[in-house]
């Protein structure tokens, strides 16, 4: 037996068919088997450990499914959701107070979707390797899931319809941004930087100061996204000067950095919230508390935007500086045209890790008592109709469902974004 | 050859406005002066404020009292802010000396789980970490406390009492502990006694072995000398090892007795460790296949077991990348146990807020607060830096 140099039996599986010789086995058991059959084998009844292991996991999700279809049909109330609160789910209580029409508000989401898929396309890259098709399910199916789950707690189609819309402005965003002739593509930062001004004033009405009426998941976007992108050139002067030869310079920067990213946030919320008005002079103007909430938030995220522009800036590699020096560039030149594009552009998606992170910490604002996407659950639970009544489970899960959505997308936008940038693979 | 040398290199300076090492320094100078000016400016803000609004603007505020109430601190009628902090500081640690080996056991399991050539494992540990990293973890804190903990443990009233010395109610679960009255000092000293015994004993039977040949039974002998040690000390310190039972208090609205371990303890700590864990699944997942595969088809080569593969081959080279990664993990859990402040579980976070709340001045609270942190973190890069340098490759 195995005379012909062959992997010897039993490595591969077929355990207790030593006798038989490798020729009659069928074709060798290597990588993938073929068909639904030899899928199916070779991933789930290999050998009797193998299908042990199948049996206990397939019981263990069979019943985590029976469990979470029983709830989410059956004994969950949902109208907690539907029945009027969801409103404030997504904008919050006083949102009516700032006189925000609802078209504007759809208008400025628009505008912000379009610069989404604007800046997808343009990363998009020909030579990309192909996704694989579980990937690509995991992808869209996960997020559609939760889309159609929020989207069965409203009452009227208008708000379907609009979502659908969204998705197809992404597309045309998408293939607006993959078309760009070389021309507008060199300045398309200050496209998608104009319709990233415009989207946020349309949301606000151009009054900033109406941010302070927002609540629900338009309040955690909008300080999540003021945040990072308020904390970016924070986060990038901060990492040059890390990384300058500056010796005056550089103990800034690290002690910056060191001593926000050692303690917690909540810790820098509360600072907002009860001590920085001692910082201001005795007679100026106190922002509200969602801005100093803002203020923290950026002061924080711009330490971790740090620590991930640095990473790019060390995957430039020295030959590019080289280069430049023996052009006779200045250094501010060399940073500005050599260093900087390509040290940003490899960091892009660690920032769509730090927006996700950013996103999550927004739910922080509850403990200082704003109603954020988390905090609004307390105001709907606090409602006559469902005070005391033990809805605490589906208005979390709902909550929860939202949060999975959003950050689940993004990351997957950011996994796909990193390999079509090849970031680490040159 | 010189003469051209030497006309090149005529030394004509350039005036100082365009030389980069004077303008280097300028630079320099002025960013610092600038930042310098802005600091000295809020510094002044702060005090002129803090005395304008009678506030404090030293550290002396420490020695007050303290106006509020910590769950679990002995004589709680009456205490100083410096104590308040101490209790709020240990209470921290005990989140996080629980919780970092849990995450890292449940981390490490899920992570080799992603790994299985089974499709169903495989999906197991992928869901557990798509759904656990993907939902802020304060959401889980408040469904592990609120869901989990509240809606399910009887109330106090209806509490079960397994074995008749522990307790498992609303207001906490009551676990028997060693005995109070017990000096622990002396315990713990004789605790140390015999660990240095045992150590002289091994070293003891390790040199008979070598001198004679017999055989060392290092392990029987320590075990036998720890054991008499442990002895002595549960005498000498009054019954130490005797234990008390938990039982519920004659007004039947509190636990007595043992230890009681709190609800909003259980459900952090519950919260924190399933959430890290999925962070640490994905470090683990990555360290292993950063192995090179030659190892695993090495290891099957030689007709280990799965079990064995992971133990003694991957396990011990994929930690020694793991490293630095999972000490981040380890950090944040320890920041991310702030959050007890939601669910009033009264850690480090949780006083520094109660004593902003209370007419102290926050600024300096906040100084303190960060200093307790940075100990933390001090605490975990020492250790991390410890395995690192034990675990890392002799380069030759």
């Amino acid at each position: 037996m195995a005379q012909d140099g062959q992997t010897p039996p039993g490595l591969y599986g077929g355990g207790g068919h030593m006798h038989t010789p490798i020729a009659a086995d069928a074709p060798p058991r290597r990588g993938a088997g073929t068909g639904v059959r030899g899928v199916l084998r070779d991933n789930l009844f290999k050998d009797t450990k193998n299908s042990i292991l199948t049996v206990l996991f397939g019981a263990v999700i069979l019943f985590v499914l029976i469990k979470t279809f029983n709830y989410v049909f059956i004994t969950a109330r949902w109208e907690v959701i539907y029945n009027g609160p969801l409103e404030f789910y997504m904008v919050g209580k006083d949102f009516r107070r700032t006189g925000i029409s609802y078209e504007m508000l759809w208008a400025g989401i628009y505008t912000a979707v379009l610069a989404m898929g604007i800046g997808t396309g343009l990363g998009y890259n020909e030579e990309s390797p192909p996704m694989r098709l579980g990937a690509r399910l995991a992808m869209i199916g996960g997020p559609l899931v939760g889309i159609v789950f929020i989207l069965s707690m409203t009452r009227t189609i208008t708000p379907t319809l609009l979502t659908a819309g969204a998705g197809g402005v992404l597309w045309v965003g998408g293939q607006l941004g993959r078309r760009m002739p070389p021309v507008v593509r060199r300045r398309s930062g200050w496209i998608l930087l104009a319709l990233t001004f415009l989207a946020f004033g349309l949301i606000t009405n151009f009054t900033p100061s109406n941010i302070d009426e927002f609540g629900g998941l338009l309040l955690t976007i909008v300080v999540a996204f003021a945040g990072v992108s308020l904390s970016f050139p924070v986060g990038v002067i901060m990492a040059l000067a890390r990384r300058s030869t500056f010796p005056l310079i550089r103990p800034l920067a690290v002690g910056y950095i060191e001593l926000i990213r050692g303690v917690p946030l909540i810790s820098l919320l509360f600072m907002g919230q009860f001590a920085i008005r001692f910082l201001f002079p005795p007679d100026a103007n106190i922002p509200g508390p969602i801005f100093r909430a803002i203020i923290m938030i950026t002061l924080f995220s711009g330490a971790y935007v740090a620590e991930v522009v640095r990473g790019g800036l060390q995957s430039v590699p020295a030959g590019q500086i080289e280069a430049g020096k023996a052009l006779g560039l200045s250094p501010f030149t060399i940073t500005r045209q050599i260093v900087l594009p390509q040290a940003l552009r490899n960091s892009i998606p660690a920032l769509i890790g730090q927006f996700i992170s950013l996103l999550k910490d927004v739910s922080l604002l509850v403990i200082i008592g704003l109603q954020e996407l988390l905090g609004i659950v307390d105001v709907v639970l606090a409602r006559p109709e469902f005070v005391n009544q033990g809805y605490v489970p589906e208005a979390y899960a709902f909550v929860g469902t939202i949060y999975w959505t959003l950050c689940f997308s993004m990351s997957r936008a950011a996994q796909r974004l990193e390999t079509r940038l090849g970031v680490g693979t040159r | 050859m010189t003469v051209v040398e030497q006309e090149i290199h005529t030394p004509t300076k350039p005036p100082f406005y365009r030389d980069v090492r004077v303008l280097r320094w300028v630079f320099q100078f002025a960013v610092v002066g600038v930042v310098g000016y802005a600091l000295y400016r809020l510094y002044d803000n702060a005090i002129t404020n803090l005395e304008d609004s009678g506030l404090p603007t030293g550290f002396d505020f420490l020695g007050n009292q303290a106006r509020f109430a910590i769950p679990g601190l002995a004589d709680s009628a009456d205490y100083s802010i410096r104590k308040a902090y101490w209790a709020g500081y240990l209470n921290t640690l005990r989140v996080i000396v629980i919780g970092i080996p849990l995450c890292t056991a449940l981390g490490v399991v899920i992570g080799v789980m992603r790994l299985s050539d089974n499709m169903l494992v495989r999906a197991v540990g992928t869901i557990y970490v798509e759904v656990f990293r993907n939902i802020p973890v304060l959401l889980w804190i408040f469904i592990t406390y609120l869901v989990i903990i509240l809606l399910n443990l009887p109330q106090i009233s209806e509490e079960v009492t397994p074995f008749d010395s522990f307790v498992i109610s609303n207001r906490g679960i009551g676990i028997p502990w060693f005995n109070p009255d017990a000096s622990l000092l002396t315990f713990l000293g004789f605790v140390g006694i015999g660990l240095i015994a045992v150590v002289g004993v091994n070293l003891w039977r390790r040199k008979v072995n070598e001198e004679t040949g017999q055989p060392s039974r290092s392990g029987l002998y320590g075990f036998i000398v720890f054991l008499i040690a442990l002895a002595i000390g549960h005498y000498a310190a009054g019954n130490a090892l005797s234990y008390e039972p938990s039982v519920i208090a004659e007004n039947g609205r509190q636990i007595e007795g043992g230890m009681n371990i709190f609800p909003p303890y259980i459900g952090l700590t519950i919260a924190l460790v399933l959430y890290t864990a999925s962070h640490v699944a994905e470090i683990v997942r990555g360290s292993i296949q950063a192995i090179h595969k030659g190892q695993a088809e090495a290891a099957q080569a030689i007709a280990l077991s799965t079990f064995q593969r992971y133990r003694f081959i991957i396990l011990p080279q994929a930690f020694r990348i793991m490293i630095p990664p999972l000490a981040s993990q380890y950090l944040n859990i320890t920041k991310n146990s702030s959050l007890a402040v939601a669910i009033s579980y009264v850690e480090i976070t949780s006083i520094f807020g109660r004593v902003t709340n209370n007419a102290t001045p926050a600024l300096q609270a906040l100084i303190i607060l960060m200093f307790c942190y940075l100990t933390f973190s001090l605490g975990i890069s020492l250790i991390a830096n410890y395995f690192n340098r034990r675990l890392s490759l002799e380069s030759r």
